[in-house]
Formats: structure tokens, C-alpha cells, sequence
């Protein structure tokens, strides 16, 4: 079956070529993508609602510049590197030359590392990798590579932005942090430490634990713990049920203390948080549900068709950056299109923003917002719960900017 | 803060140790009487959340509780009456295997009726806040409790810590301390419980009374089951209901039996709630082996050989902790703390 439709496929979108008479070999091409990320386990919902969102953003982008039409094809790997090793061998061999992934720096050095080995050693069939939430700084630093871009901000960026934020914040004293123990997780805690150090050395790190990743579902004894420790602030880089579970047992113990969080609009915790949250909860972000333009016209018509929030809007920049690339290197071949991405400028959902050649890292500013009631300001209400993210602070992309180590090998 | 950390961590301990309970007291008896070490013993539990989930959809929570625990009993009776029984005659391998079989197929069918992402399974409205609050003052105050709501003193002192304690983790407890009660009740004190017993340690000698043993063994199974479908239950809105929540206990639970003492139902529920507050103690402290050499005058310092392991804190390891025991109790104690049985 699938043979036959290669052989098919081939004349069509020859003739399809020949037919519409343009220079653009690509035109009228549809450029199918894997989707490589968990659609079962602890975080399906997570994997669930992004891959609506990607296929969402494909849909809305549906006349572009580029004259391509984009298809995702779904691969659970559980959340696992090892998974993704094999959806990615599963992919390459359907003959899928782009792939997605964003949840769990793991997988995501995974995936790199096999990327640029398969690239290597099969000229000709090149992949190209778009990771869209995976922000271990590392890749893009001593592990960057070529066929790998990055379309959210990595934490060194994150922290540097939340830290100019919590440092004139007169109530942060005691800082207790909580991660996943991962990549990740040990990213955030080391980056809080070594950033907030330097920016305010009188805040005392009053405890700092390191979970299994997806597999406490009782967190009451970290809440207990933190009750103990006597912290006004908590600092989490946790995802999806890691957080909303830790934000459930918060509220459950009556812990009053303020969280900053990397991704309380993930699926799941905003009604968590609707429940009753002692202090108020922070986020640092390259986006939120009030950014003017895209975000809010799309979100609108995302919950018309799906009921869900769509909050990955990375998806919205790495669709506008793959038809900016595709119109630029006149074809829809990795090898032209990566060459095309390096150093790229291109409008995103916030304005122009550049995929900055030196580590493939984009440059974008970064929002701090706040869990508030939802008004007439901002009506948006996110998981139907009559809340939503409001802006406290936007950074600018020069101050988020950080330096990289990256010593980039190009083919 | 000592003082209300110790106590909020205890109560979480018993919480967590009492709902394991629940779970080790229906795979022990289990194997008590037939002797067959039930794979499925946790999807057996995720099956009852599931279960309650959707008839507190339709009918509300309370209904749930009611109704989930027999139909998953139900269901166990029926995997009794028509596939155990019959590889009974094959020995105590095929047993094992078929349960291993079932929890398979519970997984793949639960992920097909209720899908794989996690549910929205929630306690009931009336069990949501706080059942009490305990209320430490800076001295001269000392520990006090107050029922529901945290008492203004809360706000008003500086330096009061109150934590709260969620009515439905208490409702938890009381559901199990009254399983306990009612389990004990039965099997010393009527009729069938003394057939159950007899035909534990004689089947045949009660057979040759005229009982149903076959019978007896599937109302074990099928009452067995339907205590892990209540547990099913109290964990499903407590914890997260999703196709992974019997892996989560899975291993634990049979940590838990063999530790107390397979078969014994006494040895269950210490081991469980040992294993519930080592748990919760674990998790929240910060000492290492460093530490401890440290207290033995011998200088740690991150030169030393092995540092890496060394300063490991106890609430990294907590997760491995339950193993930990149960490796150690084969090695010295076989039977467990209270089997009457040797290996």
C-alpha cells in the first residue's frame, strides 16, 4: 500500500510542478512531519493537545508563501529517549524528512544525537529536526548541532528573565526549589542558583529536590517538607502532571507561598490552579494567552474546534519559520532548507524574531505573567475555568539573549 | 515546626501505608487460601477507579464507592470461576502466567474504554477541604488542632505555621481501618470465615464436610479483587487516575506481602503502613551517608572515594527504599516479619 502510493506520488507532484509552471519545485508539495512525543502515559494530554496544535497551525497556514502543505504523523514514544530512537528510525523509514519533538530534554538529545548520525551517514536523506519545547541548554551549546533548531527559549534565557524579575520582588526571601530529575530539572536548579546568586546573594535556597520524572503521584510529602523549610517561594521547571499534582497537594496542605513556574498553562494545571492556590502562581514564558495578534485570534478559534487551549505557540513560529525557509531555499529538501534557516529572520506570532546562526537557538523576548481572574481586559479563560495568564513584565529578546558555547559543524 | 512537620509527615505516611493496605490485604489473602500470587492484583485496583470514575459521572461519587468495589469483585469471581480454575489442575506456573496474561488485557482494556490520558476523578464535594488544621504558634503557643478552616491565628500571629489535612486522605483511612475491622470480624467471627479457614490449611477434610471448596475459593478471589476495587476507589480520586496507576503500586504491593509475611493479613497491614511512613520520613530528609561519617568524626569531603555515593540524600534513594527491605528481609527473614511459612 504504501509502496503503491510512493510510485503514485512521484508523477503527481511532478506534473503537479509542471502544471502550476513556477520556479518553485516545492509548490504544491505536501511535506509530511513526524510528530515524535508522548501520547500515552502521564503526560498524553500534554502530547495530545500539541499535536493538535501543530496540525491546527498547518491548517490556518494553509495558502503560504511557500505553496507547501504540511502533514503530521503521530509517533508516541512514551516520553522515553530509547522510544524516540525508534519512532525516528519509523519515520526515516516512511521516508519522513522533518521531525517535531519538545517534551523531555532527554529524548530530545536523543533525537539530535541520531539526526545528525543519520545525516552523516546517509547523504541524500537528510532530516531536519524543529525542537519546540526541550530547553536543556546544552543543545545548544558543547552538544549543538546543524540539524537541529530551537524554537523555545532554553533556561539559561528563561532564568535570566525570571531572575531580572524576582530580584525586585521585596517578598522573595526563601526560595525552595522542586524539579523533575532529569536534564532539565537539574538545569533549572543549577541555572536558579548560579543566576540568582549574582543577581540577589541575600535569597536563601532553603531546600532543592530532584523527583523522578512522571512518577511521584503523591506529593504530600514534599508539600510537608516544604511547610517545614519555611520558603515563601517556590521554584519549579516541572511539566503537565508533575505540576499539577505538586499544585493540588499545595493546595490540600494549605501551603501558602508564591510559585514561578516554567509551564503552568500546560494541560491539566490551569484548573488545578482555578481550585485555589495560596499565593499566586508566576510564569516565565516566550508567550501567554494575552499576547496581542496571533495568539489571541487563534486561541479563540483553537477552543471553537477542539474545546482545548493552545498554548504551544512555538507551533505558530515553527510553521511560519519552515515557509519562510522552504520560500527562500526554493525547495522542500532539508539540506536546502537548513542552510536557508541559518540566521533566518522571520515574522513570528510576536513580532520578528531570527533563528540566530551561531547555535540555531531563536532569539525572542520572554514574558512573565501572572494567574489572575480573568476581566474585561483580558477575557480570555483558560481550560474553561474563568482564569488566564496576565503580563507582569516583558523582557526584551536582547536582554533574554544569552551567549553560546556552540561550536557548530556544518556539513 | 518540628513538631507539625513530624505530625503532617506521620499522617501522610499512615495514609499513603493504609491505602497500600487496602491493595496487600485482598493479593494476601488471596494467597493465603490458594496459594496463586495474582499479577493482576493491581489492575484489578485501577479497574475500580475507572469503574467508580464513570458511575460518578452518572450517579455521583457516593454511588461509586458503593457500586464499584462489587462489580469489580464480580469480576474478579468470574476470572476465578472460568480461567483460573480451570489451569488449577496444571500447577502453580500456568496460575501465575494467566494472571500475568489478565493484567495485560485489563491495561489494553481499559486504555480502550476510557482512552490513555488521565481522568478528572475527583473526591466528592463534601470531602475537599480540610478536615482539621494543625496550628503550631511560636512559643509560648505550643501544638493545637483546629477542625475545618485554618483558624485566624493564622494569619494574625507571625510566625504561625498551619498545615492542613485533607478530609478525603482521612476519609481514606477510615475507610480502611474499617475494612480491616470488617475483614478481621469475618473471618473469626461467622460461619463462612471458618469454613474459609478450614478449607486454607485442610481443603480436603472440608471438602469431606460437604463444603464447596471450589466455591469458597472464588468468593476469596472475587472478594479479594473487590477490596483492591475499593482501593481502587479511595486512590483513584486521591492520586491520578490513568492507565499507569497499577504499575505505580504493582511492585510495591508485593513488597508489601512478602515483607509482612505472605498470607498474613496482620504482617500486611504493618508492613504497609511501615512502608508508608518510611516513605513520607525519607522523603523529606536531607542526610546522607556523608552526614553519618560525619557524626563519626570521619572527614567526608567531596575528594573522598566514592563521594558521589556518599552524599546521596535519603530522599533521593526514598523511591528504592521499599526494595531495599524487602531484599534485606529475604535475606534475613524469609517468612517475613509475621508468615508462619518458610520461603
Amino acid at each position: 500500500m504504501k509502496f503503491r502510493n510512493r510510485l503514485f506520488g512521484l508523477p503527481v507532484a511532478a506534473s503537479l510542478a509542471l502544471v502550476s509552471g513556477i520556479a518553485f519545485a516545492q509548490a504544491g508539495e505536501t511535506v509530511k512531519i513526524a510528530f515524535i512525543d508522548p501520547l500515552s502515559g502521564p503526560f498524553a494530554n500534554i502530547g495530545q493537545n500539541q499535536l493538535k496544535s501543530w496540525q491546527f497551525t498547518a491548517d490556518q497556514f494553509g495558502k503560504n508563501a511557500a505553496g507547501v502543505k504540511f502533514e503530521f504523523v503521530p509517533f508516541d514514544n512514551k516520553g522515553s529517549p530509547q522510544e524516540s530512537l525508534n519512532n525516528l528510525k519509523a519515520a526515516i523509514d516512511q521516508g519522513i524528512r522533518y521531525v517535531v519533538q519538545g517534551n523531555g530534554s532527554g529524548a530530545a538529545a536523543a533525537i539530535s544525537d541520531a539526526v545528525s548520525k543519520h545525516n552523516e551517514r546517509n547523504p541524500g536523506k537528510e532530516v531536519l529536526y524543529l525542537n519546540y519545547a526541550a530547553v536543556d541548554p546544552a543543545l545548544t551549546n558543547e552538544r549543538c548541532s546543524y540539524w537541529h533548531f530551537r524554537l523555545d527559549a532554553d533556561t539559561s534565557m528563561k532564568m535570566e528573565a525570571l531572575t531580572s524579575y524576582m530580584k525586585d520582588q521585596a517578598d522573595v526571601k526563601k526560595v525552595y526549589l522542586i524539579n523533575q530529575n532529569y536534564a532539565h530539572g537539574q538545569q533549572v536548579s543549577r541555572y536558579f542558583k548560579e543566576t540568582m546568586a549574582r543577581k540577589r546573594p541575600d535569597v536563601q535556597i532553603v531546600g532543592d529536590d530532584l523527583h523522578a520524572l512522571g512518577q511521584v503521584k503523591d506529593f504530600a510529602p514534599f508539600v510537608a517538607k516544604i511547610k517545614a523549610s519555611g520558603a515563601d517561594s517556590v521554584l519549579t521547571g516541572n511539566w503537565g502532571q508533575d505540576l499539577t499534582l505538586l499544585i493540588k497537594a499545595a493546595k490540600d496542605a494549605g501551603l501558602n507561598v508564591n510559585f514561578y513556574t516554567y509551564y503552568a498553562s500546560t494541560s491539566g494545571v490551569p484548573t488545578a490552579m482555578a481550585a485555589g492556590v495560596g499565593g499566586k502562581v508566576r510564569m516565565v514564558a516566550y508567550s501567554h494567552n494575552g499576547v496581542p495578534g496571533v495568539v489571541v485570534k487563534w486561541q479563540d478559534e483553537f477552543k471553537k474546534k477542539f474545546n482545548d487551549d493552545w498554548y504551544t505557540h512555538a507551533t505558530y513560529n515553527g510553521v511560519a519559520m519552515l515557509v519562510e525557509g522552504m520560500a527562500k531555499a526554493k525547495s522542500s529538501d532539508p539540506v536546502k532548507v537548513a542552510a536557508a534557516l541559518e540566521g533566518i529572520k522571520f515574522k513570528g506570532f510576536q513580532g520578528e524574531v531570527e533563528m540566530r546562526k551561531a547555535d540555531h537557538q531563536l532569539q525572542q523576548g520572554l514574558y512573565i505573567s501572572e494567574w489572575r481572574k480573568a476581566d474585561a481586559k483580558n477575557p480570555y479563560s483558560v481550560e474553561n475555568t474563568g482564569f488566564n495568564f496576565q503580563q507582569v513584565k516583558a523582557i526584551e529578546p536582547y536582554v533574554a539573549s544569552t551567549p553560546t558555547s556552540c561550536q557548530m559543524k556544518r556539513p | 515546626m518540628d513538631a507539625s512537620y513530624f505530625l503532617i509527615s506521620l499522617l501522610n505516611g499512615l495514609s499513603v501505608g493504609l491505602l497500600l493496605f487496602m491493595l496487600a490485604s485482598g493479593l494476601t489473602l488471596i494467597f493465603s487460601m490458594m496459594g496463586v500470587l495474582n499479577f493482576a492484583h493491581a489492575s484489578f485496583y485501577m479497574l475500580g477507579a475507572y469503574v467508580a470514575y464513570t458511575i460518578t459521572q452518572l450517579l455521583g461519587f457516593w454511588w461509586g464507592l458503593l457500586l464499584a468495589p462489587p462489580i469489580v469483585g464480580l469480576a474478579g469471581a468470574a476470572f476465578e470461576r472460568f480461567a483460573l480454575r480451570r489451569v488449577h489442575k496444571f500447577g502453580h506456573v500456568p496460575e501465575l502466567l494467566i494472571t500475568f496474561g489478565l493484567s495485560y488485557i485489563l491495561l489494553e482494556v481499559v486504555q480502550l474504554v476510557w482512552g490513555r490520558q488521565a481522568l478528572n476523578f475527583l473526591p466528592p464535594e463534601s470531602l475537599r477541604g480540610p478536615l482539621f488544621t494543625i496550628v503550631e504558634l511560636p512559643s509560648p503557643g505550643g501544638l493545637s488542632l483546629a477542625f475545618g478552616e485554618p483558624p485566624p491565628a493564622c494569619q494574625a500571629v507571625a510566625g504561625a505555621s498551619c498545615t492542613q489535612f485533607p478530609s478525603f486522605r482521612a476519609f481514606g483511612m477510615g475507610m480502611a481501618v474499617l475494612m480491616l475491622v470488617s475483614v478481621w470480624l469475618l473471618f473469626t467471627r461467622t460461619r463462612i470465615g471458618l469454613v474459609i479457614q478450614a478449607a486454607l490449611t485442610h481443603p480436603e477434610a472440608a471438602e469431606a464436610l460437604g463444603h464447596n471448596v471450589p466455591r469458597v475459593f472464588m468468593m476469596v478471589f472475587g472478594g479479594g479483587t473487590a477490596l483492591a476495587g475499593l482501593a481502587g476507589v479511595i486512590g483513584g480520586a486521591l492520586r491520578v487516575t490513568e492507565p499507569s496507576m497499577a504499575l505505580a503500586v504493582g511492585a510495591v504491593v508485593f513488597a508489601v506481602i512478602v515483607i509482612g509475611g505472605m498470607g498474613s493479613l496482620a504482617g500486611a497491614f504493618v508492613a504497609s503502613v511501615l512502608l508508608g511512613v518510611l516513605d513520607s520520613f525519607a522523603v523529606g530528609s536531607d542526610r546522607s551517608l556523608a552526614d553519618l561519617f560525619g557524626a563519626l568524626n570521619l572527614a567526608v569531603t567531596p575528594a573522598t572515594f566514592g563521594y558521589a555515593v556518599w552524599s546521596v540524600k535519603i530522599s533521593q534513594v526514598a523511591a528504592i527504599l521499599p526494595y531495599l527491605l524487602l531484599v534485606l528481609i529475604l535475606i534475613f527473614r524469609p517468612k517475613g516479619l509475621f508468615g508462619t511459612r518458610e520461603g
